[in-house]
């Protein structure tokens, strides 16, 4: 391994709204930029580059946002870059972060990640303006209808997947979506959406960013020193594979599990399943949990529904997933993916706070996009030789 | 000690006013020929990247269309930005600097022909503040030369002279879009699109694309005989409302080429990127470029201006000067945003660094 060690000192988001019409886009921004430099004891000036993500420009209707942004992310006279991969951006966003600092060439760098969805539409944007768009329910409905016909799993597990990230939203003072009153039957009761997805098992509209400071190992280890824990990068992926071809299986995609053993093998990890403590996977619709349980080699395939049947991927669980509330419960599009990577971070940080799982020494985060064709994944841990090699 | 890297092979396609050309044929088209010169096969490929543009394209994931002209399958690893090429090849070369991968893919492409431009780029703007005022690229532009010209660092025969030399330049490109000979008095007597800039000052509009192929050290010597070594990369961002700035100047460009290491030794060619005539006066400023360095053989961006692939293409033409032309020492600069607001420079060489 060429790369140099790569840490995570900095985490911040913003409380995730359907319409946060008391902030502009820059505002929205900062607020998350300026709680990762609280959380990594830094200030604007110490940041060497920036970089930024989110999904299609035609949501909030600003092209190349990043070029307004740099004004409020205090990057003017630095490098400002701009990812956008699809849903996955956000997980690109924090890799290429990485990247920067992973390569010698910055020392700091700022990532930062968002979508203000209530600024457009973006079921209108997602058909172009054509006004021909089924959604993202709607394109991934058949690939779980057809998980479900393929591994038999029962009809409640997609809603046993909403309780529960429901009820680890009430455990995250930044979520979105914060129902009470959750349960199997109002899950169950609500509206179906996009046959076998209900409306409770989707995910919201969300306004929201999120931010992530990384180091080098030096910067890294100042921080251990001060007792500010850093995540530190065991390894990190990404893959893409085409929308369409009869080769390819959007149910357990080629792609997710390549990016998986990309990340285990950089990792060290061979046995994930035990090795890994928690994880973030990008579930946007119930159904996904199981099929990133199995999709990621976390699980055989047709064993990811048994884990969640057995309650294994709660906190507290054998495996728990999605501690935050996950994109069920707060969906910033463009943000999502780093908000995935940031929760990761937070866990084997020890910073979780009331979603944290106990003893999280190895966490792993996944974001997806476009036709389930686009992965990006992490793997974090609180040391850099967590397994004792 | 940072990874070598070098340009083994580059490859655009002709620039067109309007083609009925899918934009992933266009790139399947500059891929399978920078491919081809590099000498490489998909199965070479560790990394691609690409830089392209929703708005351009009028729609949603426009680049995931552009998947198809790589052949993803089995599934690669890849990467988007919603940039110029140049800062996908940016992405590429930091990548590479760590030296798991050996040989990347970039390319850029754009479609400008589908949509109005003059509608499209005030979306560019702070969406609060100055896309309301429906301020247009050439408006902008406008007021950045009249501020040039008050400056008195340069005159209107000055714009026009850039752009006669460019498009005489560009009658040797066989991608080229505009070129020709062209006499500077007569130049000056056309209309004003927007005072103080006439249409010759303007960029043509042009779909293109662009494909480059990256190679790490002995990978690199072993597939180029004459490698353009990257020997700097750099880029920076400048403020972006234009009020709050000195638009004669590029401060952002200038801090650029100080990082991509222009202060080590003159370079003996330039291409830099700018869409109206004037602002190559302000670049070379600001990059600290003298009458002896020959700026854009190519023609330029006055010659082809593909959104999104206009950047590479300066990469991939400074080093076709070193690969083909003999030249040691060139340099590439590439814009984004309006009135030169981010800027990236590149250095390349023909000695390994």
């Amino acid at each position: 391994m060429a790369h140099q060690p790569c840490a995570i000192v900095g985490v911040g988001q913003t409380h995730h709204k359907t319409r946060r019409w008391d902030v502009s886009l820059g505002g929205l921004v900062r607020e998350a930029a300026q709680r990762a430099l609280d959380d990594a004891e830094m200030t604007w000036k110490d940041i060497d580059a920036v970089v930024i993500g989110k999904a299609p420009d035609l949501f909030e209707g600003v092209m190349k946002p990043e070029l307004y942004l740099s004004d409020a992310l205090g990057a003017a006279g630095k490098p400002v870059f701009r990812v956008h991969t699809a849903g996955s951006v956000g997980g690109t966003t924090g890799i290429v972060a990485a990247h920067h600092v992973e390569s010698g060439r910055h020392k700091r760098v700022l990532a930062v990640a968002y979508q203000k969805q209530s600024e457009g539409n973006a079921q209108f944007a997602l058909g172009s303006g054509r006004g021909f768009s089924i959604g993202a329910g709607g394109a991934f409905a058949p690939f779980m209808r057809s998980y479900m016909y393929r591994t038999g799993a029962p009809a409640e597990i997609g809603p046993m997947v909403a309780v529960k990230d429901r009820k680890n939203a009430l455990k995250n003072p930044y979520a979105h979506l914060k129902i009470e009153d959750i349960s199997l039957e109002k899950v169950m009761a609500s509206p179906m959406m996009w046959d076998p997805v209900r409306f409770l098992e989707s995910c919201p509209s969300s306004d929201g960013a999120c931010a992530v400071v990384f180091t080098d190992k030096e910067g890294g280890e100042a921080a251990a020193k001060a007792g500010r824990q850093p995540a530190w990068i065991l390894g990190s992926a990404v893959r893409s594979e085409p929308s369409q071809f009869p080769g390819r299986d959007p149910v357990a995609p080629q792609g997710a599990a390549d990016c998986a053993a990309d990340v285990y093998q950089q990792a060290g990890i061979t046995n994930p399943l035990e090795q890994i403590d928690c994880a973030e996977l990008y579930v946007p619709f119930s159904w996904y949990e199981p099929m990133w349980l199995e999709g990621h080699h976390i699980a055989e395939f047709g064993e990811g529904w048994k884990m969640v049947e057995r309650g294994d991927t709660e906190i507290g669980g054998r495996f728990p997933v999605n501690m935050s509330g996950g994109v069920l419960s707060s969906n910033p599009i463009g943000a999502s993916g780093l908000l995935r990577f940031s929760e990761a971070a937070l866990q084997v940080r020890g910073m979780a706070g009331e979603h944290q799982v106990e003893g999280a020494n190895v966490a792993i985060a996944q974001a997806y996009g476009a036709s389930a064709q686009y992965f990006s994944m992490w793997v974090v841990a609180n040391s850099l030789d967590p397994f004792g090699k | 000690m940072n990874v070598p890297v070098a340009v083994v092979g580059a490859a655009h396609v002709k620039s067109e006013r309007r083609t009925v050309e899918a934009e992933n044929r266009m790139v399947l088209r500059a891929v399978r020929a920078a491919m081809q010169a590099a000498g490489v096969t998909k199965d070479d490929v560790g990394f691609t990247c690409s830089g392209s543009g929703d708005y351009l394209a009028g729609g949603t994931f426009a680049f995931v269309a552009n998947l198809e002209a790589v052949g993803a399958w089995p599934p690669i690893a890849e990467s988007h930005v919603e940039m110029d090429g140049a800062w996908a090849l940016y992405e590429a070369w930091t990548l590479l600097q760590e030296g798991e991968v050996d040989v990347a893919l970039v390319y850029g492409s754009g479609k400008s022909s589908p949509g109005d431009i003059a509608t499209v780029y005030p979306l560019m703007l702070d969406p609060y503040f100055l896309t309301p005022l429906g301020l247009d690229p050439v408006s902008l532009a406008a007021l950045q030369a009249r501020a040039l010209l008050e400056s008195g660092r340069a005159t209107e025969r000055d714009f026009a002279e850039v752009v006669a030399r460019n498009r005489a330049n560009a009658i040797g490109n066989p991608n080229a879009q505009v070129s020709g000979k062209f006499d500077v008095d007569e130049l000056l007597r056309a209309d004003y699109v927007r005072d103080p800039l006439r249409r010759h000052d303007l960029p043509p509009i042009s779909d293109g694309a662009c494909a480059v192929v990256l190679a790490t050290a002995d990978k690199a010597a072993q597939l180029a005989e004459r490698p353009a070594w990257i020997t700097g990369i750099a880029h920076r961002i400048d403020v972006h409302q234009p009020g709050f700035r000195d638009l004669t100047v590029s401060p952002s460009t200038t801090a650029a080429a100080e990082a991509a290491g222009i202060g080590d030794g003159p370079v003996e060619v330039a291409e830099l990127m700018a869409p109206f005539s004037f602002q190559e006066l302000i670049l070379r400023d600001a990059i600290g470029l003298d009458d002896s360095v020959d700026i854009n053989p190519s023609g330029g961006a006055l010659a082809a201006n593909p959104i999104m692939a206009t950047g590479l293409i300066r990469i991939a033409e400074a080093a076709n000067q070193v690969t083909h032309h003999g030249k040691a020492r060139t340099l590439a600069h590439v814009t984004g945003g309006l009135d030169l607001q981010q800027n990236l420079v590149t250095i390349l060489g023909s000695e390994r660094p």
